[in-house]
């Protein structure tokens, strides 16, 4: 099955403490982390969301992923919102942030199982799933080990494939390839041009100019939680490098010379 | 209920899956706690009872002819006089010697003078005085200093014209049932200690399992599933209820096989086992309410905090809280009639507890414990819920 996720003109502000404004120099007692954001990612689609630190890429990916409501707005996945049919969303769609830790106490085999029971996967889509997912990253030869025993690479592969055990149509990555070494990361990127491949929809967000133009069919340059340019590579960046069609952009938006 | 047995399923298995978790929530505790007792009982009776085999060193300074067998009988050797009372003084602050009796010249005579003389007669001699000198730090000093003045208190008495008697020859007659006694010792001991066994193991699981969540991130992964959050809530509560109990029983039964240890043992012990099945049932609802009510709370600040370690800290002014209400069990004569102090929570377990270790329990009070319990729970557990939904408490870092 394939699949189309439809943003359309999400907007989502938080409450700022006053600890927070603190830290962030401001008098401000809202900030406005998206402010009317739209886009579109297709099947077989690499979308990548692009932008500096706080400039609302995981507040957006988290209502993607039925995980925050937005103030306005809405996110559609083919005909179902997520904000209506978040459940229905979440049998197609897998999510992984950048901060997943493991229960380091279970194995991968059990950690396996227990989000395929979540999931709902019938057991033998669910032993031909992990016989695949496992086979591909090789975490097979450590399937019955704890976590807590295995390597920082294997970890990541693991915390990889547990998103993914209900094979869902669209799969969100918050900065895939964060804190990866370079072959976990080549590992990882290798993936995700199979999934694409396969005719997932894939979204990802990242503030790595060289992972975006590696990666993605099209992107979308989010600065200060506004959309300032979202189209394909050369669309965006004409006869410049991604980073530099990147601090144009973020030029003219802060109206300063970079 | 797929969703909740799913997420009981996992916590079983992180919970005894975890051999040293195990040995550290479940076993240790029963077991230190019985070692313990039974340590501080044997410890607390050699303190009291001064060893039978042991032979007193004491001295008697002009022993009355009257009590010498009565001293002798007591272990002590008449035989010698010290050459130095003072020296003998010094022996007993060094705790080389037991005691030392000085007895007035002709005690005997003196004490016949007085019960022939009138008692306003100007000719009356004085009362003589009898001291005894002892260490109250040596066991074997106090132990005879009471036998000794025990002795003189007796034959003070008998030398007295005897008027009337009160429970002649020490006979008391106490119609309390010894099922009466020993269930109101529990009573007055066990809800303290039981309530803070259970809050202990449901302040060692509960942080680690919704706290834990957050601070590893698998909350977000676990919350992307189809699971409803009031199905995590549900699944979560119940297994750590179900431990929580676990581990409750383990403290509960070190406690109650310690007890004639830590009552001294041996024959004169009461016999403890009064309670009938139906008894440690209506306890086990009980206490099943209380823990599913504990870890509820529990639950509810380990979700507000950011890890587990905060959790933790949370959590620790409640242990004060329910310590308190349980101490009111010592104190309260009884459990309470009055039906509205059963939907106070924490305070109504204690007085159901109350009512069933006394064999006193209106079982309507029972009723009002449980199904309050329930409900504070269930209250509970539709908070945690809402704090599942909550991308605020989810996300708080």
């Amino acid at each position: 099955m394939t699949s189309t996720l439809r943003v359309e003109n999400l907007h989502k502000s938080f409450k700022l403490s006053a600890k927070r404004r603190k830290l962030e120099h401001t008098t401000d007692t809202v900030k406005h982390a998206v402010r009317g954001l739209s886009f579109t990612a297709g099947a077989g689609e690499i979308f990548g969301l692009l932008g500096p630190n706080g400039a609302g890429k995981t507040t957006t990916l988290r209502i993607l992923a039925t995980l925050m409501g937005a103030d306005q707005g809405d996110v559609f996945l083919d005909d179902l919102s997520v904000a209506r049919d978040a459940a229905a969303v979440r049998r197609r769609l897998g999510f992984l942030t950048s901060e997943l830790k493991l229960e380091e106490f279970f194995s991968p085999d059990y950690l396996f199982t227990f989000f395929s029971d979540l999931h709902g996967v019938a057991p033998a889509d669910r032993e031909q799933r992990r016989t695949a997912l496992f086979g591909r990253f090789g975490i097979d030869q450590f399937a019955g080990e704890k976590v807590a025993n295995l390597s920082t690479g294997m970890k990541q592969k693991i915390s990889l494939v547990i998103p993914l055990v209900h094979d869902p149509d669209v799969v969100i990555f918050d900065e895939p390839t964060n804190g990866l070494d370079v072959l976990t990361a080549k590992t990882v990127t290798d993936f995700l041009q199979e999934l694409r491949g396969q005719g997932k929809t894939i979204i990802i967000s990242t503030h790595i100019f060289s992972l975006a133009e590696k990666l993605c069919d099209r992107v979308g340059v989010i600065l200060d939680g506004e959309m300032a340019a979202c189209g394909t590579l050369p669309e965006i960046t004409g006869e410049l490098s991604l980073e530099d069609a990147f601090f144009q952009l973020y030029a003219r938006k802060a109206g300063v010379a970079v | 209920m797929k969703g909740v047995l799913t997420v009981a399923r996992k916590e079983f298995a992180r919970f005894f899956g975890d051999r040293r978790m195990v040995l550290t929530a479940l076993i240790l505790p029963g077991l230190m706690i019985y070692v313990l007792y039974t340590v501080m009982g044997s410890a607390l009776t050699d303190m009291m009872e001064a060893d039978e085999d042991y032979t007193p060193v004491a001295y008697v300074i002009a022993a009355p002819d009257s009590l010498a067998p009565a001293l002798e009988a007591v272990g002590l050797n008449l035989g010698v006089e010290p050459v130095s009372p003072d020296d003998v003084r010094a022996d007993i602050t060094a705790q080389a010697v037991d005691l030392l009796i000085v007895f007035p010249e002709n005690f005997d005579e003196t004490v016949a003078a007085l019960g022939a003389a009138d008692s306003d007669s100007s000719d009356r001699p004085a009362v003589p005085n009898v001291e005894i000198y002892y260490n109250s730090a040596s066991t074997e000093s106090s132990a005879l200093h009471g036998r000794v003045t025990a002795l003189l208190e007796a034959y003070k008495t008998s030398l007295l014209p005897e008027l009337f008697d009160v429970n002649r020859e020490g006979v008391t007659y106490d119609q309390v049932s010894e099922k009466d006694a020993v269930g109101s010792l529990l009573a007055s001991l066990l809800p303290l200690l039981l309530l803070v066994f259970l809050f202990s193991g449901c302040t060692a699981l509960a942080p680690e399992a919704i706290a834990g969540e957050k601070e590893r991130g698998t909350i977000a992964t676990i919350l992307v599933t189809p699971l409803r959050r009031g199905a995590l809530a549900l699944g979560k509560l119940v297994s750590l209820a179900i431990i929580a109990f676990l581990a409750g029983l383990s403290s509960l039964l070190g406690t109650i096989l310690s007890l004639p240890k830590m009552f001294g043992g041996g024959g004169d012990m009461p016999d403890m086992n009064i309670y009938g099945i139906g008894d440690y049932l209506t306890l086990a609802a009980v206490v099943l309410s209380t823990v599913l009510l504990f870890v509820a709370l529990i639950s509810i600040l380990s979700a507000f905090a950011k890890s587990v370690k905060e959790a933790a800290t949370m959590v620790s002014p409640l242990m004060i809280v329910v310590m308190v209400v349980g101490v009111t069990a010592m104190f309260g004569g009884g459990a309470q009639t009055d039906r509205v102090y059963y939907l106070i929570p924490t305070y109504n377990s204690v007085q159901a507890m109350v009512g069933i270790f006394s064999l006193s329990y209106d079982p309507i009070n029972i009723l009002l414990t449980v199904l309050s319990n329930l409900a504070y729970a269930a209250l509970g557990g539709f908070l945690l819920t809402r704090m599942f939904h909550s991308e605020k408490i989810i996300f708080s870092k």
